[in-house]
């Protein structure tokens, strides 16, 4: 064990990947010699080689499309997108080619690959690095898309993501890169993709969280500990697919639900979840399922930038809102 | 080295064989054995009927909207000879002679265009990646393949293609720049049509190649009379030697005319005379390669028009099979988005059965 924060634990889950199958190659803007702009694929050229962990010119598209040839090769690329704000000019080959080649070659050429992003605000950026665009990817077929919270699920998930048969969007909220540590084991393990964790138990309100809204929610419930409310924290881990399982039964069991994340509401995951929750749990609801999520605005830039994030407080004022339904 | 000889930016174009079927330039004639290039010859002429027979199908209703290649045959084809069996073919969508020698067959390729996605499952050995419609996005899964080939340094080259219009697209540079810097093995083919569906090459780019643009990239780059199948095969067979010799890529542009319309559903009359169609039809690839076999009396005018009947009803016999192919099932149409179902697709794969057992 050892006290690892996210891009230790992303470090430590490319290290070991990388020493145990050679055919994982690691690339992007900044990723070789610097290690990357947030230092997650530090060390690694040092000990790999440049062969296989290396910069690459300024091109999203070339950076997508060139990891689906080396996919469709055999090898196991694991690409950087430097902010997910930037992985637009890449959206051709990811929802084109990388989604649909299995379809496309009716599964003569699978795409083992993962494309890594941050994501998410609450840092302080410039104009287009703190958008939360999980949904986009989550629309696509054929994607996979894996959000961690904690160092543990980290590094257990993108461990999961380089080995699995399908093309994975690892989303790294940016915000908690740093922003806490804990224990991880040393040895390589998986956290199975497509499965959520119940952080907490509770029985009055399901509230489901990702990346970084997970500590958000977490100090939302730690508000309430002088209430009788006892409330169940989902951190769902897998946007795409959805573990359909854990959320139906965890609102069977609470009858009210809400959803707190950092992406515009209109069109949003929450918007899906709820779906979900109301096709298949409709006799349990004590209340509306709800969602609390981003404005439908561009992120203000960092003067402005409160006005949008959610708060403890504003969940908060959201389950007390449903309780009392 | 052809690439230095004929510089794009001097306005020169390799050529070897002239529109009468004369060898022009003999020192730059490859080496092929006649009976080889006969044989090449036949591939064209099944190609050329491929495509007139799907048209056909097209126009009865009996096959879906259609691209075919006719007029470009000797551009794809001379390429892909000089490239081996091990070597990677990247198609754009209008090189139906370059995948037949590929070993793609015919029988697959038809049954994608009549909508039945069997036919995008190619045999295990023949390395060649699917029809790609996003125009030039493949150029980049191209680079890729040769990054890995580098990587496994395996003896292998990758032969991409694209078209005029491929050239405007961001993913073509991005692919080209990418394959400088990392001096992937990759032979990128631009067949110039002189059209893209209906915008002409001058209004696509102001450069005054198309072959010229890899100068921008530090790259080898090249214009051939794309219909003259040996001035192909001898540019071809050079970039491959550079690129197995691991110094990298090659671009080559293929100046080529596009006798049909883009596809079926094209009317090319519109936005081109009939003076153009008709000088371009004198510099036919396939008369072009058939004045030289005869004059070399390696076919004969019987055994031409032969070839035409026997492929014909060939193509026919081929087309009846996929027209009596069977559709895909339910389960098959779910099967292929992800390694195993997700539960999301469990759960809609449950309610399309409901829906085929009677339920409304």
């Amino acid at each position: 064990m050892a006290l690892l924060n996210n891009i230790g634990a992303l470090t430590q889950a490319f290290d070991q990947e990388m020493e145990l199958d050679p055919r994982v190659v690691l690339y992007g803007e900044d990723a070789g010699f610097e290690g990357g702009v947030f230092r997650a694929t530090k060390g690694l050229q040092e000990k790999y080689g440049k062969k296989r962990c290396f910069d690459t010119p300024l091109a999203e598209a070339g950076i997508v499309g060139s990891a689906i040839g080396m996919a469709i090769y055999g090898l196991k690329p694991v690409v950087e997108i430097q902010f997910s704000g930037f992985v637009l000019p890449a959206f051709n080959e990811i929802v084109a080619h990388a989604a649909r080649y299995r379809n496309r070659t009716r599964g003569k050429y699978p795409l083992s690959m993962v494309i890594r992003m941050p994501y998410g605000g609450g840092i302080r950026a410039l104009e287009h690095h703190s958008e939360s665009i999980e949904a986009l990817f989550a629309h696509i077929p054929g994607l996979k898309v894996v959000i961690p919270s904690t160092p543990y699920d980290t590094k257990g998930l993108m461990i999961a993501a380089i080995r699995d048969p399908d093309p994975v969007i690892f989303m790294e909220p940016k915000r908690i890169y740093r922003a806490f540590k804990q224990e991880v084991p040393e040895e390589s393990y998986t956290v199975e993709i497509g499965k959520a964790r119940i952080v907490q138990p509770g029985s009055d309100l399901t509230l489901v969280a990702w990346g970084a809204m997970v500590r958000e929610a977490q100090k939302a419930i730690d508000l309430l500990a002088d209430t009788e409310i006892s409330v169940e924290l989902i951190d769902l881990r897998t946007i795409s697919p959805i573990d359909r399982d854990t959320l139906i039964q965890s609102v069977k069991k609470t009858g009210r639900f809400l959803v707190v994340h950092e992406a515009v509401s209109s069109f949003g995951p929450g918007a899906e979840l709820i779906s979900l929750i109301t096709e298949e749990a409709f006799l349990s609801l004590e209340a509306p399922p709800t969602r609390l999520a981003g404005y439908d605005i561009p992120v203000p830039l960092p003067k402005g930038e409160h006005h949008f994030m959610i708060t403890p407080k504003k969940i908060v004022s959201e389950i007390k809102r449903l309780i009392a339904y | 080295m052809l690439s230095k000889t004929y510089d794009p930016l001097k306005k020169k174009r390799l050529e070897i064989l002239s529109p009468e079927g004369k060898v022009t330039k003999p020192n730059l004639m490859p080496k092929i054995e006649l009976e080889t290039i006969r044989k090449w010859y036949e591939t064209m002429v099944f190609a050329r009927v491929a495509d007139q027979k799907a048209l056909q199908y097209q126009r009865q209703g009996r096959m879906l909207t259609y691209a075919p290649s006719i007029g470009q045959e000797a551009a794809s084809l001379g390429a892909v000879v000089a490239t081996e069996e091990r070597d990677w073919l990247v198609p754009a969508f209008r090189e139906l002679a370059a995948w037949l020698h590929k070993g793609a067959p015919l029988e697959k390729l038809f049954l994608y265009w009549y909508g039945n996605e069997a036919g995008s499952l190619l045999p295990a050995s023949v390395r060649m990646l699917p029809i790609s419609v996003p125009i030039a996005s493949q150029f980049t899964h191209a680079v890729g393949l040769g990054m890995a080939i580098r990587y496994e340094e395996k003896d292998e080259v990758v032969l991409a293609f694209c078209g005029d219009g491929g050239t405007s697209q961001g993913e073509f540079h991005e692919a080209l720049n990418f394959a400088g810097v990392f001096q992937a093995p990759v032979i990128f083919v631009i067949q110039n049509n002189q059209f893209a569906i209906s915008v002409s090459r001058r209004d696509q780019t102001r450069s005054e190649t198309l072959a010229q643009k890899a100068v921008a990239y530090g790259i080898p780059g090249i214009q051939v009379d794309g219909n003259d199948l040996f001035a192909m095969v001898a540019a071809t067979q050079e970039a491959v030697a550079r690129a197995r010799a691991g110094e990298g890529p090659t671009l080559i542009e293929a100046v080529t005319y596009r006798l049909g319309p883009h596809t079926t559903s094209d009317d090319p009359s519109i936005y081109r005379s009939d003076e153009e169609v008709e000088a371009w039809k004198e510099k036919d690839p396939i008369l072009r390669l058939k004045r030289y076999l005869l004059s070399k009396k390696a076919l004969s005018e019987e055994e031409d028009q032969q070839l035409y009947k026997d492929f014909e009803e060939e193509i026919n016999v081929i087309f009846s099979q996929v027209e009596s192919s069977e559709s895909p099932d339910l389960e098959e149409v779910f099967s292929y988005t992800y390694d195993s179902l997700t539960p999301t697709l469990k759960k809609q794969l449950e309610t399309a059965k409901q829906f085929l057992g009677g339920g409304e």
